[in-house]
């Protein structure tokens, strides 16, 4: 058998592997193993790789694996679950940035056109990728500012910027010894990166980090082009499927379409006034307590204001001691709680509350009427009936967790101030829901006092 | 056998594969599976050795040095962080 050969089965194995892992992230209780299964994957694809017998000097090879294996296992070890977002961002960029290297050096005099323009694909979408992860990663990580920066002109700019992306593409593909072609796509696709992402504002980017997930696979597919190597080809089009689907789930969940996010910053946003009837009725912690002591069904509705105030874990010793007095409880979790998809279930799962108790939007909306008390904590627009009931509202349409629906609803906010989308919002109104202000921790930590 | 339609075939097949994949990963693990994915776009450092390990110290090289480095942190990082989000994944025991 010759080495060629084994490295080609080799490659085959790997993508079994890696299809196989995916399968099994399928189910929470298989998930840990399938991520191992493909990680086992990842190291045959890397074993069959170093059978290449073009390779004479392994030397750079073991310094660059050495390097960038303890960069990242230092960073997985390190990284607060609240910091996630940032990561993958960071990670997304890392990826593009590799193909793009990938794809430049693979460059030669005889490169066929077919070659040449999976070379440029390469390099613009690994260009892109890297920019504009960058950006995406200032922007949660707020080292920039999150909001949408927006200037006059800028679609005429970024109209250039395709336009000498596309003129630089074609000229390169002509003239590929000439490298003037080359730097110009490079520059200007790591300069179109960040015009991309710079008009969307902070509260988008769930949607703007699953994209770039998904550009880093499409990379990654163009550089196995470029180098005729089916193995990044295979893993790169799942990466990219991975992050069309989870694109798609966050928009249905926004009520946006992706070119109104990715566009929006140009809008001017109209800012329809809510007419709210009621009043809002405040509660103490002791009166709250009677009320759930009472409870026989409690679901809880989280939002990332509960992991800014950290309150994860004294929910989850309340949840215990609702659970010991008799009551059922569940968490009902709005795709976009956190601040990327599935955020929230990490943040809830690192504070041991099994992943059985953790119900997607559309398993607690029919069971809320059966609901004594929905607690709200840290969430406003993911609960806001106004989506449903207010038809000038700019969210109206977005699917929510529908808490009216049960017989009481408390609401831990800190004041009433509104919320990240900076809507009113008519639920803090309704006839069933009781106000507790304060921090959400000391609330729940009142709570967890009269409880014992 | 590997001119540019069959490498193209395989690409549509493993597409249409990856989206029936994912459409099937509950909503409770796709931060998981996106740092997951994270991991697997690392693929690049087999395609990056290759360049690397030439022996010639050409700009070439040096591209593939800095592919391979950039890989292994996504490959490390990612698979590692993913498995420690999964280990947080616990079920309700009665």
């Amino acid at each position: 058998m010759t080495t060629e050969l084994m490295t080609q089965l080799g490659y085959v194995v790997a993508a079994g592997l890696f299809i196989f892992g995916l399968k099994m992230l399928g189910s929470p209780a298989t998930a840990r193993r399938g991520n191992m299964v493909s990680a086992i994957g990842m190291l045959v694809a890397i074993i069959a790789a170093l059978l290449d017998q073009g390779i004479v000097d392994f030397t750079y090879i073991a310094a660059g694996m050495v390097v960038g294996g303890a960069i990242g296992a230092i960073a997985a070890r390190a990284v607060a679950m609240t910091s996630m977002p940032e990561m993958v961002a960071l990670f997304n960029g890392l990826g593009g940035a590799a193909s793009l290297l990938v794809g430049w050096a693979a460059l030669s005099p005889d490169s066929s056109t077919f070659t040449l323009v999976t070379i440029v694909l390469s390099i613009l979408i690994g260009g892109v990728t890297l920019t504009g992860s960058l950006v995406a990663y200032g922007k949660l990580s707020e080292t920039i500012g999150s909001g949408a920066i927006t200037f006059s002109g800028q679609q005429i700019v970024n109209s250039l910027v395709v336009l000498g992306i596309f003129g630089g593409a074609v000229m390169f593909c002509m003239n590929p010894t000439d490298p003037n072609w080359l730097y110009m796509v490079i520059g200007l696709a790591l300069l179109f990166g960040i015009m991309a992402v710079i008009p969307i504002g902070g509260a988008d980017m769930p949607v703007v980090i699953s994209l770039l997930n998904s550009y880093s696979g499409l990379a990654a597919c163009a550089a196995g082009f470029a180098i005729n190597n089916n193995a990044l080809i295979v893993a790169g089009s799942l990466v990219g499927a991975s992050g069309i689907i989870l694109t798609q789930i966050m928009c249905k969940a926004m009520n946006r379409s992706l070119p109104n996010v990715l566009f929006s910053g140009f809008a001017s946003v109209s800012n329809e006034e809510t007419v709210v009837e009621g009043e809002i009725k405040p509660i103490s912690v002791e009166d709250a307590y009677y009320v759930l002591e009472a409870a026989t069904n409690v679901a809880i509705i989280p939002g990332y204001g509960m992991a800014v105030a950290q309150a994860q874990h004294v929910v989850k010793e309340l949840t215990e001691l609702l659970e010991n007095n008799g009551c059922e409880v569940n968490f009902g979790i709005h795709p976009v709680a956190g601040r990327m998809p599935g955020h929230m279930n990490v943040l809830l799962a690192e504070a041991d509350v099994p992943y059985d108790q953790l119900l997607e939007m559309d398993e607690i909306n029919p069971r809320m009427e059966t609901i004594d008390v929905a607690i709200v904590i840290g969430a406003n627009d993911v609960v806001n009936p106004a989506a449903r009931e207010v038809e000038s509202s700019p969210i109206y349409g977005m699917p929510v967790i529908n808490v009216a629906d049960a017989r009481t609803v408390f609401v831990l906010k800190r004041s009433m101030a509104s919320g990240f989308a900076g809507i009113e919002n008519p639920l803090f109104y309704k006839e069933n829901t009781r106000m507790l202000f304060g921090d959400a921790k000391e609330s729940i930590g009142g709570l967890i006092r009269e409880f014992s | 056998m590997s001119g540019a339609e069959y490498l193209l075939f395989i690409l549509m097949l493993s597409i249409f594969l990856g989206f029936e994949l994912i459409n099937k990963v509950p909503a409770t693990l796709h931060t998981p599976l996106m740092s997951g994915a994270n991991a697997i776009s690392g693929i690049t450092v087999v395609g990056a050795v290759a360049l690397a390990g030439t022996g010639s110290e050409t700009m070439a090289m040096w591209l593939g040095v800095g592919a391979v480095t950039l890989a292994s942190i996504n490959v490390v990082g990612g698979y590692m962080v993913t498995d420690r989000m999964l280990g947080f994944f616990k079920k309700k025991e009665d």
